[in-house]
């Protein structure tokens, strides 16, 4: 018991130490960063969606066009290796935006390539994006139901 | 009458005839090569895929490749090895096997992550003072693309990498260790095993952090089995803590009562310098190995370090249970290498 007391202990002011000396990560910079490369896409997807408008029947149509081009986008720079190091610059700025989400499906499915089509690509594609489709589910769902409740639904 | 080989104090083992490292061979990736450690390394592959269809086979072929050009280094032939030891990082230490399989030695599979190199050397100068093994063969590698598949996230993922990050060496590298009156390289004279120390660590992405612990128990029970300090040893080499964990070794050790002086370098920290996608600097099995292969190997030829205390470090958790919100335990195996 006090062993373990003392190892609690030990860890808990291990962990201030390690605290102590770490390197601070200079904040400003990486929302400054990230705010220009989402932006930057987020620019992007705006001018591709306004090209779309003229060309689609519909406004609807436009936006599955823009988001099906901006996939295909992200997917690119995956495959040719480019898609990592705009990660590394914008953090969540790359991340968030639809790009991101192409990305990685992408490069889970690069990446497993090797162990086959079925249980290696198609089975691994989804280990980063699967729980953003997951969660997206079950808060549309949430919501819906909660807009039927107080009867804003449809 | 020959020496023996003794145990010293709680922990350590001091060889009777300290065996030599014979033969030793580093074979690094572009990326390694073109580190400030570049100029130590044996050969150099243009590609770190070195054509090859996977990652995994990659990081095979650069340990295959190390061992045999290790053996041929050394003057040998298969049939004048009498004990393959190897480990990697990839699950079941994947490219050892392989690599056993195609040299058709018996082989001995070790783990300690990116302190396979000071495991597997005093384990074949154990074998080969105690008379157990002739020639003992010792090799190790890591891939970055494996290793970041298996430990971490695909390649490509648009992951932002923190300052406390370290990047996996790729590359393969392998020592002969054979009797004393068989070659003139770097003698073992001792070992210190080290002790799994876990001090709470939960970031896998922050891997110096969890094993600085490790390196100080190893080094203070080190200089206390054997009564030396660090005046005794004109380098004390750790890695890869990288410069994060470096930093909380030296802290900790300080506040020990020891003073590194100028004695300290790091492997992780050193190998590509200061260069900002390496975050705190490198790691990956094969790191530690080029360090002592390499640098401390050749400077030692030089007639710069004549007695070399290293200390390889490894991070001894997996995916799953980092997941499972378990805390990374370290290891540090400590070897003394002496020249002449």
């Amino acid at each position: 018991m006090d062993r373990d007391q003392g190892a609690i202990q030990g860890a808990r002011e291990y962990a201030r130490l390690v605290q102590q000396l770490a390197p601070k990560p200079n904040v400003a910079r990486l929302t400054a960063r990230a705010f220009l490369v989402g932006g930057t896409i987020c620019f992007l997807g705006q001018f591709v969606f306004d090209y779309f408008r003229f060309r689609q029947p519909t406004e609807g149509e436009a936006i599955a066009a823009t988001l099906a081009t901006m996939i295909l986008l992200g997917v690119a720079l995956t495959a040719l290796g480019v898609y990592d190091d705009v990660g590394q610059l914008g953090g969540m700025g790359a991340a968030v935006p639809i790009t991101g989400f192409a990305n990685a499906m992408a490069a889970a499915a690069m990446d497993f390539r090797r162990e086959g089509f079925v249980l290696g690509m198609a089975a691994k594609m989804f280990i980063i994006a699967g729980p953003v489709i997951v969660f997206g589910i079950l808060a549309g769902t949430v919501t819906g139901l909660v807009a039927w409740l107080v009867g804003s639904g449809p | 009458m020959a020496a023996i080989a003794q145990r010293l104090g709680q922990y350590t083992v001091q060889l009777g005839q300290p065996p030599r490292i014979v033969g030793a061979l580093t074979l690094m990736a572009p990326r390694e090569a073109a580190g400030p450690m570049g100029q130590y390394f044996d050969a150099v592959v243009d590609d770190d895929m070195w054509g090859e269809v996977s990652a995994e086979r990659a990081e095979r072929k650069f340990l295959e490749q190390a061992a045999r050009r290790a053996m041929d280094q050394a003057g040998l032939l298969e049939p004048d090895v009498d004990v393959f030891l190897a480990g990697d990082l990839l699950n079941q230490i994947v490219s050892s096997t392989f690599t056993a399989r195609s040299l058709g030695l018996p082989y001995l599979g070790i783990f300690a992550a990116c302190a396979t190199s000071s495991l597997g050397l005093g384990l074949a100068a154990i074998l080969v003072d105690g008379g157990y093994a002739r020639r003992v063969l010792v090799a190790t590698a890591s891939h970055y693309q494996s290793v970041e598949r298996q430990y971490r996230y695909p390649i490509e993922l648009n992951i932002q990498r923190k300052q406390t990050n370290q990047w996996t060496a790729t590359g393969g590298a392998a020592a002969v260790v054979a009797p004393p009156d068989q070659g003139s390289g770097p003698r073992i004279t001792h070992i210190t095993f080290g002790r799994v120390v876990d001090w709470g660590v939960t970031d896998a992405n922050d891997m110096g952090s969890a094993m600085a612990p490790a390196a100080c128990d190893t080094l203070l029970r080190h200089f206390q089995d054997t009564n030396t300090t660090p005046g005794d040893y004109d380098l004390i080499l750790t890695g890869d803590l990288a410069s994060v964990g470096s930093k909380l070794f030296r802290t900790l050790v300080e506040r020990a009562g020891v003073t590194l002086g100028g004695k300290h370098m790091d492997g992780g920290a050193s190998m590509y310098g200061q260069a900002p996608w390496a975050g705190a600097g490198a790691s990956g099995s094969v790191c530690s190995m080029a360090m002592l292969l390499g640098y401390v190997h050749k400077e030692m030829a030089q007639g710069r370090y004549r007695r070399v205390l290293a200390l390889p470090t490894g991070c001894l958790h997996s995916p799953t249970t980092w997941q499972q919100g378990d805390s990374c335990p370290g290891i540090s195996h400590a070897i003394v290498l002496e020249a002449g």
